[in-house]
């Protein structure tokens, strides 16, 4: 399992390696409970999936924004959070619900999104959690109003506190989602691949880079090969030989809204296990069929990762049947390469470069209500579901960009608009399960 | 769009401390701007105290909160308390919404957190609906006099 360089990377990555490497994809929940009990029983069922999963603990909103003695109030009252109290449990209480869970096989990831996060990672790096996630845009821009000079300040930290311990950790980027929703996949991409160079930069060896599922299968398929090229030319191969870090690649099943019926949030979740299988992914976060009314069980949770999981081995098997893709249709890496390029030149440190390009609208999350974020750009699903810009702002774009705006693409963007956008995925779904049939085959398009 | 408009009034726009949702936020200060009101949108994850200055500072005729992350049955709660123990603010109209549990049956905290202080909560399936009537029924009301600003 462990080749030429890949010694010193840690479990997790040797996990993900191992299940490429006997072509499976790791798929992994999005799982947090408030008492210890909970979560081991949580994680353990997790573990006995008949797939390659990892495990993962997700922190509740209170720990999240260093609320951490109303997280303690809450578990001392037995009141139920919308996640795991990480730091109200601390260094012993976390362990206690790792040990004899965690392991090569299974190892696990601490989720969480905070932007000061110095005192919730280093509980996560004491306990011994194989893994955690974050980045100072990701995890601060769509999470609340902490400055984002403040968050690139915690997060150099955060990297710095992965790097040093002697078990080595993995960090996975955030920056492939972003609200989301109705942020253009070159976007995605390029912040993807920026947080990534800053986790490089503050020593961490061990990093995987993301993407989420958005509205059009194609683009989306396009997106992925925009990253792993992007991130192949920047950070080196994936396996970390020769001094260049380990990565690899992390899809997200669509974050937005969902659909509303079983049928219709299976067939989303489908489409992006074969997603993640034809666009090169090792590693895939799924939602569940609860997702638009609840938080899941853990049945539902261990559901979805066994359809997804059976999905992705029957993507791999008709893998040569289908058609290849056009390269370049929607533009996603030529845009996103101009992104990265323009943002590094403006600073010696990718940090710095982040908080200026912010601070110029050279980076420009659309709706994002963050004060440290333009907001001046905006997006649009377009007919067919392919995201596009309808206006860039400040954000450079080449010349002629697939996804630059198009006629369909502009208008302003009023209330109604905007639901039937956020509600493109889930009125396509949900349309399938009334139908009883697919409208479109978009991944083989 | 509604054939008669009422008065167009003034709000603030909030999720509460600990939801960092947004979609919620960025789609209700469309849909008041688009019924002709002002709207000060406070983002993600604002303390009480923000809300609160934000109220004072802003002296809207509405406080929307809006929170769907399942801790809004608590946090709500303590924002509204907060908000009816300041003397400047007792009266201000204030509504909240959204998922406000985390196992989806909002039901029962709609009246803890009319109790608490909200004068209206919209937790069902149909509160956006209940919202939009909610609107073209306000009508002007007494509001406090501004504090002397210090």
């Amino acid at each position: 399992m462990s080749g030429p360089g890949t010694a010193g990377t840690g479990r997790f990555a040797a996990h993900v390696r191992g299940a490429r490497e006997s072509g499976a994809l790791v798929v992994q929940p999005r799982m947090g409970f408030a008492g210890a009990g909970r979560m081991r029983e949580g994680l353990r069922a997790v573990r006995d999936v008949a797939a390659p999963t990892a495990g993962t603990v997700t922190v509740d909103s209170y720990t999240r924004v260093g609320e951490y003695a109303r997280a303690l109030e809450a578990l001392r009252s037995g009141t139920e959070l919308n996640g795991f109290p990480l730091v109200a449990h601390g260094v012993d209480g976390t362990r206690g619900v790792l040990d004899g869970l965690a392991s090569a096989d299974f190892p696990v990831q601490v989720r969480h999104g905070a932007a000061r996060a110095e005192r919730l990672v280093a509980t996560a790096c004491a306990a011994g959690a194989d893994a955690t996630e974050g980045g100072p845009v990701s995890y601060c821009l769509p999470y609340g109003r902490v400055p984002l000079r403040e968050s690139v300040r915690a997060w150099s930290r955060c990297c710095e506190l992965v790097a040093a311990r002697a078990e080595p950790m993995h960090l996975e980027t955030f920056g492939g989602a972003m609200l989301g929703q109705l942020c253009p996949p070159s976007m995605l991409v390029a912040l993807s691949v920026l947080e990534a160079l800053f986790f490089r930069e503050h020593g961490v060896r061990s990093l995987s880079l993301s993407y989420a599922q958005q509205t059009h299968p194609g683009q989306d398929l396009e997106a992925l090969g925009a990253l792993r090229r992007l991130a192949g030319e920047r950070l080196g191969g994936m396996d970390g030989a020769d001094g260049a870090v380990d990565w690899h690649v992390v899809l997200y099943t669509f974050m937005g809204v969902f659909p509303r019926s079983a049928a219709g949030a299976f067939r989303l979740l489908e489409e992006s296990a074969r997603l993640a299988v034809r666009g090169g992914a090792d590693r895939l976060v799924v939602k569940t069929p609860a997702e638009a009314h609840r938080i899941p069980t853990v049945e539902e949770n261990v559901g979805a990762l066994e359809f997804a999981s059976a999905v992705a081995a029957d993507e791999r098997a008709r893998a040569r049947t289908r058609p290849v893709p056009v390269p370049g249709r929607y533009g996603v890496y030529e845009e996103a390469v101009l992104l990265v390029d323009r943002v590094l030149e403006r600073a010696p440190t990718v940090g710095a470069a982040l908080e200026r390009s912010f601070a110029a609208g050279l980076l420009d999350v659309p709706y994002c209500l963050h004060p440290d974020n333009a907001n001046r750009a905006r997006a649009v699903v377009d007919p067919w579901g392919v995201l596009r810009w309808a206006d860039p702002g400040r954000v450079p774009l080449p010349r002629r960009a697939g996804s630059g705006p198009e006629p369909e693409a502009r208008g302003p963007v009023g209330s109604r608009r905007l639901l039937d956008m956020l509600g493109f995925n889930a009125r396509r779904f949900d349309a399938e399960d009334v139908l009883g049939r697919r409208l479109a085959d978009g991944a083989a398009a | 769009m509604p054939k008669y408009r009422s008065r167009s009034g003034k709000f603030v726009v909030s999720g509460v401390s600990s939801d960092a949702h947004t979609w919620n936020l960025v789609f209700l200060q469309l849909m008041l701007e688009e019924r002709g009101h002002e709207v000060v949108n406070l983002g993600a994850c604002p303390t009480d105290a923000e809300v609160l200055g934000a109220c004072l500072r802003e002296r809207p005729d509405v406080l929307v909160v809006s929170t769907v992350n399942g801790h809004g049955h608590m946090d709500g709660a303590r924002l509204v308390r907060a908000l009816r123990a300041h003397p400047g603010l007792a009266e201000l109209r204030a509504v909240i919404g959204g998922k406000l549990g985390v196992d989806g049956g909002t039901g029962r905290h709609v009246d803890a957190l009319v109790e608490a202080g909200y004068d209206a909560v919209f937790a069902s399936e149909d509160g956006l609906e209940e919202f939009a009537d909610f609107l073209r029924e306000l009508r002007p009301r007494r509001r406090a006099p501004a504090e002397p600003v210090a």
